[in-house]
């Protein structure tokens, strides 16, 4: 989960990080008060999870508050790369005196943590990285050892920071460290870190963003959700327990694991070039078990989504063998058709795997009007496409 | 032969009395898997029956290494205590690690990783993951048994599901070890590391390699293929039409900006020589091709 940049620095001044106190608003009279509250000149920033805010207009340096309440004006409903701006951070304007880059991530790649600093911050870091690699040191971080005072030393060291501000900065680190660990988060970034002309260290922003599956050992995390700018019908499929991702295409996908259900995109979306475009609207992966609930809680979300036109069901019977899941299917057709919201909308499954014919005999048998069985991923593809170019 | 898991393997199960833990070592007990044993410290000295054999239960993996020389550890324990078990297993220098819990946060995976390099005498695998199975030989995790048989081809992929799926489209041809090496950022053992013991393996003619967005270990894999395997590799990629910064359902799972996309990783195995299909019965299809000639 990325986290807003206030929600970044609500965690970095938990952890001590020197930060400047600021107020989220969401419309203009609110950003008037704050800047009163807060004094002199004030920065207006867009709260919204992408880079290159400045850029497009999101961040804006007001003098008094009816300033504040005009630009708070301006950049409330901007469009800043596909994210609307809903609320906006007003903060005290820090004078700027140098603006660093500090960063801890996870690298993949060597299964390890990496230690990123330079005393060009301000730019997009991707872009400095490209331009001016030699001016972005990188450290592994063991996970283990972790970002001691000594590894911060050598952070600062590698970066070049000046002595004036190297002291500071070695702190900085390791308190970063602390909000990097403790807050289970998989990148922790301060874009620019400055220095004030009184040669205060100050992250002047934030970018965060936590591992989910730490989720159970951090329950204050589930406040940092943003619940009213979720898509409704995730927000319904995680109440439920499932694994959905909203797309924008008019095939309904449900499937048994991650890798299988990517594939069956996949495999849509060429099946869909052939019959006007037709592409997957979901991700949803409803695992092992495929029990008539799981099921039935699927469709129905599925189903929800007004641009879905036809639906494939491909499941690989594993342990969980296909007669399972068939019977799975047909109840769950009946709990929805007994809930008052039957089934309209065709579905092609494929059933594939252990117990495969019987699982197939089992849809046949029960008779569902909407049901289609083809035996093959390739040729469900092709014929959840067709429906759905046709309805 | 067959890579990381033979008939001799000896297997513990950590979990072992716990539901999940009870159900799949019936399942691994069914297809061959030679269990000495589970773990469980409330439980230690105990005897539990589980389909139809009694099986030890032991209160550490140490004691269940020395009572039965164990050289295999299954992980069935919850994320909250993954770390925990995956530490006492590389303290007992068990050689092999699979664990199979899905949601462990990547913070204790990255942990408990370097631990085992740091200690140098084990090999893990997973987290996230189905386990790995040398058909008619041993099955050490939650891969179905019976929707394959023996043969020649080796398979290496993040995705459980998908393993399953390639296990099925060539079950008349077989394998000779198939491994799913888990969809979280970090895991234990790679595609290299598997693509390596499938060159060394002399019952293994062809590899199947699955991947899907997120990270770069095709890319590394592709490289690593160039320079060091000799038998043929096909490929598979997940994850086309996934759109950029969500994770879709594996951890791992995610495009970040430009970095991690399918296109990239079918673009870097084709370019040395990795035939790509475009769907997983394509991909059969052209092993197929290539073992029948």
């Amino acid at each position: 989960m990325d986290l807003y940049e206030y929600q970044a620095k609500d965690l970095f001044r938990a952890h001590g990080v020197p930060t400047q106190t600021g107020e989220v608003v969401r419309d203009p009279d609110a950003a008037r008060a704050a800047a009163e509250r807060i004094g002199g000149a004030v920065v207006v920033k867009a709260q919204v999870k992408t880079g290159g805010r400045g850029k497009a207009g999101g961040v804006k340096l007001a003098g008094t508050p009816e300033e504040a309440a005009d630009k708070a004006q301006a950049i409330l409903g901007l469009d800043i790369k596909g994210h609307v701006v809903h609320q906006v951070l007003v903060t005290g304007a820090a004078d700027i005196a140098e603006e660093y880059y500090v960063s801890f991530l996870l690298d993949r790649a060597n299964r390890t943590y990496l230690a990123m600093a330079s005393k060009e911050g301000g730019m997009e870091i991707e872009q400095l990285a490209v331009e001016r690699p030699e001016a972005l040191a990188r450290i592994p971080v063991d996970a283990i050892t972790g970002c001691d005072r000594a590894k911060a030393e050598q952070i600062t060291a590698a970066a070049g920071f000046d002595a004036a501000v190297r002291d500071q900065i070695v702190d900085v680190l390791q308190r970063l460290w602390d909000v990097f660990v403790k807050e289970d988060a998989t990148l922790v970034e301060v874009n620019p870190l400055v220095k004030t002309p009184d040669g205060d260290v100050l992250a002047l922003d934030g970018k965060v963003t936590l591992d989910a599956n730490a989720a159970f050992r951090h329950p204050d995390h589930a406040d940092l959700v943003d619940v009213a700018a979720t898509d409704p019908l995730e927000a319904r499929a995680a109440e439920k327990g499932l694994n959905y991702v909203k797309l924008s295409g008019s095939v309904g996908i449900i499937g048994n694991g991650a890798g299988l259900v990517m594939s069956t995109l996949d495999v849509v979306a060429y099946a869909g070039e052939d019959y006007g475009g037709q592409k997957p609207a979901n991700f949803l992966d409803i695992g092992g078990g495929a029990s008539a609930q799981v099921m039935a809680d699927g469709l129905e979300i599925i189903l929800g989504d007004p641009e879905v036109k036809a639906v494939l069901v491909n499941v690989f019977g594993g342990i969980t063998a296909c007669d399972a899941v068939a019977n799975g299917i047909v109840q769950a057709l009946e709990l929805l058709a007994s809930g008052g919201a039957p089934v309209t909308k065709p579905l092609v499954v494929r059933l594939d795997g252990n117990n495969a014919a019987v699982g197939r005999k089992i849809l046949q048998d029960a008779g569902n009007p909407q049901v289609e069985l083809v035996d093959t991923m390739d040729d469900a593809a092709r014929r959840v496409a067709e429906l759905a170019q046709g309805a | 032969m067959a890579i990381f898991l033979t008939e001799n393997s000896r297997v513990v199960v950590q979990g072992m009395t716990g539901s999940e833990g009870t159900k799949h070592t019936e399942r691994m007990l069914a297809t061959g898997t030679r269990i000495v044993g589970g773990t469980n410290p409330k439980k230690a000295g105990t005897t539990v029956s589980i389909g139809g054999a009694d099986l030890p239960v032991f209160g550490t993996v140490a004691e269940a290494m020395t009572e039965t020389g164990a050289d295999v550890s299954v992980v069935f324990v919850p994320p909250a205590g993954t770390k925990a078990a995956v530490v006492e297993a590389v303290d007992a220098g068990m050689p092999l690690v699979v664990v199979i819990t899905e949601g462990v946060p990547v913070h204790d995976t990255a942990w408990f990783f370097e631990y085992s390099q740091q200690r140098g005498h084990t090999r893990i695998i997973g987290p996230n993951c189905p386990g790995l199975i040398s058909p008619g030989k041993s099955n050490a995790g939650i891969i179905p048994g019976t929707i394959t048989q023996a043969g020649r081809i080796g398979l290496v992929s993040k995705s459980g599901t998908l393993t399953y799926q390639m296990m099925y489209e060539l079950r008349d041809l077989g394998f000779s070890t198939c491994i799913g090496i888990g969809g979280d950022p970090v895991i234990g053992t790679t595609h290299i590391d598997a693509l390596a013991a499938f060159q060394a393996d002399p019952d293994t003619d062809a590899v199947v390699m699955i991947g899907e967005i997120g990270g770069d270990a095709e890319e590394r894999a592709a490289a690593y293929i160039a320079e060091h395997v000799t038998k043929p590799v096909v490929g598979y990629v997940a994850g086309f039409t996934a759109p950029e910064g969500k994770t879709m359902g594996h951890a791992g799972a995610i495009v970040s900006g430009s970095s991690g996309t399918a296109q990239a990783k079918q673009e870097a195995l084709e370019a040395v020589g990795v035939r790509v299909g475009r769907t997983p019965s394509e991909t059969a299809r052209l092993m197929r091709e290539l073992v029948t000639g």
